[in-house]
This record gives structure tokens, sequence and C-alpha cells, in this order.
């Protein structure tokens, strides 16, 4: 990780993989959702509203993920004082609050045809809608203090902070086991039919590398803003 | 003395000598005389529904005093005079944690009794609620306070730090009103895990959020 502490190196990297990445994780996108629309087989309970499956599992990853990927990059910051820490934290607040966001709508049209109601007090839907409150709140935190070192740590602290919440997510579905489901796939086993679960590491993967993209594209923008603000700096003292 | 009682002495004089103390309290019992508007004073809805009302007010309440607390001393050099001094920052936020809890902890136990009154609550809720209370208070005096250190010198801070605390809040919430369920003793030891957690945690939160403004 040192070796992109020089965000020239970095950029050298970052610039030629975003496209890569980008256009990888869209083509596998489409061709998880072709997969998951058209060619595996309707539910038998639940019919087609299974296929929410294919975007649902996903965006709830990358908005875990995004978190703690955020509390990561803070760790990093506030230990080795990286100086890309910072810039990849904030990148990485927008497309997990989103995916977040996502995740929460998508199950909520999930729930009313199987669940029969929009919304559950349920231990994971709930916590998952924290999340989506602590996205917004380090969002207006990290706006609010940006451009200013002490503002990064600070950030980098409730970033740290907030990561309590992730293991609550996770367990939510031993702890309180109301009405999601419990952990049904893992690495190595998985109690979905293989008939229906092919397309759901297309689109997992996919989404995955449009997330790296994504936060690899809001970096380079932060980078070069911060090269801007520096320049126009320099011009108004000469 | 020593420096550590002195900042718990010298923050209790401040928030009972200048009225800060007295705000979220007259703000609780506010909230507390809304609700009956807003439902309507029935006294069988306010009797099912008003403890966990008085959870929210108190939770609303803890955000009031956010503002006061870390700000004023940064702004006029005084934490950095406890540094010059040789205190650890996590130690002066200890300090101020106890001394926050005691100006806003016990105060709000007593202004539920005549809240309580309002909303005509029976004498076993009335006990679950102080007892609830007296365990979740001091985690969410802990959470104000890293908060506020969060805050200070950020600007438009009052909206932020609710937007900022209230999520972490929220166990305190379920649990606290859940121990007003029959058979909530369970939710009881939840609530005072919880706030054992964020008393324990809030002091280095607070420390290096304190150490990170100086720079």
């Amino acid at each position: 990780m040192h070796i992109f502490a020089n965000p020239a190196r970095f950029l050298t990297i970052a610039r030629p993989l975003t496209p890569w990445l980008g256009w990888i994780g869209a083509l596998l996108i489409v061709a998880g959702s072709i997969g998951g629309l058209f060619i595996t087989p309707p539910d038998y309970l639940q019919g087609d509203s299974v296929r929410i499956l294919y975007i649902h599992v996903p965006a709830a990853w990358l908005g875990m993920a995004g978190w703690s990927g955020i509390a990561a990059a803070s760790l990093m910051q506030l230990v080795w004082r990286h100086p890309l820490a910072s810039v990849a934290a904030r990148a990485m607040a927008l497309p997990g609050g989103l995916f977040t966001a996502i995740c929460l709508a998508s199950g909520s049209i999930w729930g009313r045809p199987t669940w029969g109601t929009w919304w559950e007090w349920d231990g994971r839907l709930t916590s998952m809608l924290i999340l989506l409150f602590l996205y917004i709140g380090y969002g207006a935190l990290t706006s609010a203090t940006s451009g200013r070192q002490s503002g990064d740590r600070i950030a980098a602290i409730y970033g740290i902070v907030g990561a309590v919440n992730l293991p609550i997510i996770h367990y939510s579905v031993l702890w309180w086991n109301t009405l999601h489901q419990g952990q049904s796939i893992g690495l190595t086993s998985s109690k979905i039919a293989p008939s229906m679960l092919w397309p759901l590491p297309l689109t997992m993967l996919g989404f995955t590398l449009l997330f790296v993209a994504i936060v690899l594209m809001r970096m380079r923008a932060a980078l070069a803003e911060g090269k801007v603000e520096a320049r126009l700096r320099r011009l108004a003292n000469a | 003395m020593s420096p550590l009682a002195h900042i718990v002495r010298r923050d209790l004089s401040l928030a009972f000598g200048q009225g800060g103390a007295l705000l979220p309290l007259v703000f609780f019992m506010l909230v507390a005389t809304l609700y009956p508007f807003a439902v309507g004073p029935d006294a069988t809805i306010m009797g099912r529904t008003g403890g966990g009302v008085l959870w929210m007010a108190a939770l609303l309440a803890a955000l009031l005093p956010i503002d006061r607390l870390v700000l004023p001393d940064a702004e006029a050099g005084v934490l950095d005079q406890y540094v010059v001094r040789g205190l650890a920052d996590e130690a002066v936020a200890s300090a101020k944690i106890i001394a926050h809890w005691l100006s806003f902890g016990p105060p709000l136990m007593i202004a539920v009794l005549p809240a309580a009154g309002l909303l005509r609550l029976d004498g076993v809720v009335v006990m679950r609620i102080e007892l609830g209370l007296a365990i979740g208070t001091p985690g969410l005096a802990a959470l104000a306070l890293a908060t506020a250190s969060l805050t200070a010198g950020v600007r438009g801070a009052g909206a932020l730090a609710g937007l900022l605390m209230l999520p972490l809040a929220i166990p305190l919430l379920i649990f606290g009103a859940g121990s007003l369920a029959p058979g909530g003793s369970g939710a009881i030891k939840l609530l005072a895990a919880t706030s054992l957690l964020l008393v324990a945690g809030a002091p280095f939160a607070a420390g290096a959020a304190l150490r990170a403004m100086r720079e």
C-alpha cells in the first residue's frame, strides 16, 4: 500500500485501470442480468419476484463493503498517515451509501409480494437503515470539514466508530430471527439451487468492479481538484 | 485536588451556573407536553405509549447540550492549558463525560416524574423508566461528549451533531424502550451492555478528536 503513497504513481496505475474495471464490470452486470431475468427458472414459491436477488444481494454486499473500506482507509490514515487514505475514504462514501439505498429499496420492493409488507422492523432491515443514516452523516461531516487536515482526521474517527454497526448487520439474522432469512450463501456452500444461483456471482463481481471503478474515478477527481486549487493559490500569490 | 476532579468541578459549576443544564430539562418537559396534543389526551393510549415517548424525548434532549460541551473550552484555550499541564486527551474526555452525566442524568431522572404525571403513566412504568435511564444516560452522555468533540470547530455543527449522534444512539432507545415491555429484563441487560460499550469507547474517540482539532 505504501507504493501508492505517491499520488503521481497512483494515478499512472489508476488512470488505465478505471475503464477496464468499469467496462468489464458493466459487461458482467449485463450478462448476469440477462441470465437472471430470462434464463434461470422462476422460484416455485416466489415466482418471478426472486429475480430481485441478483440486484439486492450485490447492493447489500457493497453497502457493507463500502463502510468496511471506509473504516480500513480511516485506520490507515490515523495510524500511518497515508496521504491517499482520506481521499479513498471520502470517495467510497457516496457509492457505498447509494448501494445501501438500492439494497433497502430493492428489498422493500421484494418484500411487498413475498412478505406482504413494504417494511418490517426486523433486525437486518433496521441495522441496514442505520447504516444508510451513518453514510449520510459521514457525507455531511466530510463536506463540512473538507479542505482541512484536522477535518480529515475527524472524519476518519467517525468512519472507525461507525464500523461497530457492521457486525450487528451481519449477525442480526441470528440474534433477532424474525422475517429476513438467515445466511444462505457462503464461499464454499450454498442453500440456493445451482440452476438459480449462477448469475449471482456474475452480478456480484460486476457491481464490485463497477464500485471500484467509481471509487477510482472519484479519487482521481479529488486529486485533480486539489491540484487545481494548489495552482490557483500559486497564481494568486504570484 | 487532582486535575481531573478539578475539571469535573469546573464543568459542573459552568453547567449549573450558566443554566446550560436546565435547558435540556425544559425541552424534555416540552416534548412530553406536545405528545398529548398530537395524539389526543386519551389515558389508555398515553399509558401504553408514553414510556417510549419519554425515552425518545430523552434522546432528543441529549442533543441540546452538545454545542456547549467542548467548543467554548476549545475557543478559550482551556483545552490547550490541559495539554500543557500534561493531561492526556482521553483523561480530559473522561472527566468531561463524568461532569456531563452529573449535570444531565440525575436531573433528567427527576424531570421524568412530572413528565410521567402529564402522560398519566402508572408507577410500575415510571420505575422501569427510571431504572433504564439510570443505566442508559451514562452511555448517552458519553456519546454526546464524543459527538461534541468531533463537531467542535466544524461549521454547521448543530444540525450535524444530530445526524452523527442519533444513529449511534438508536440501540439505547431500542433497549431502553424495550425494557418497558413486560418481561423486559433481557432488554435491561442489553441496555447496560450498550451503555457500557459507549462509556468505554467514547473517551478514546473523543480524545482522538481533541488531538485532531489541535493540528
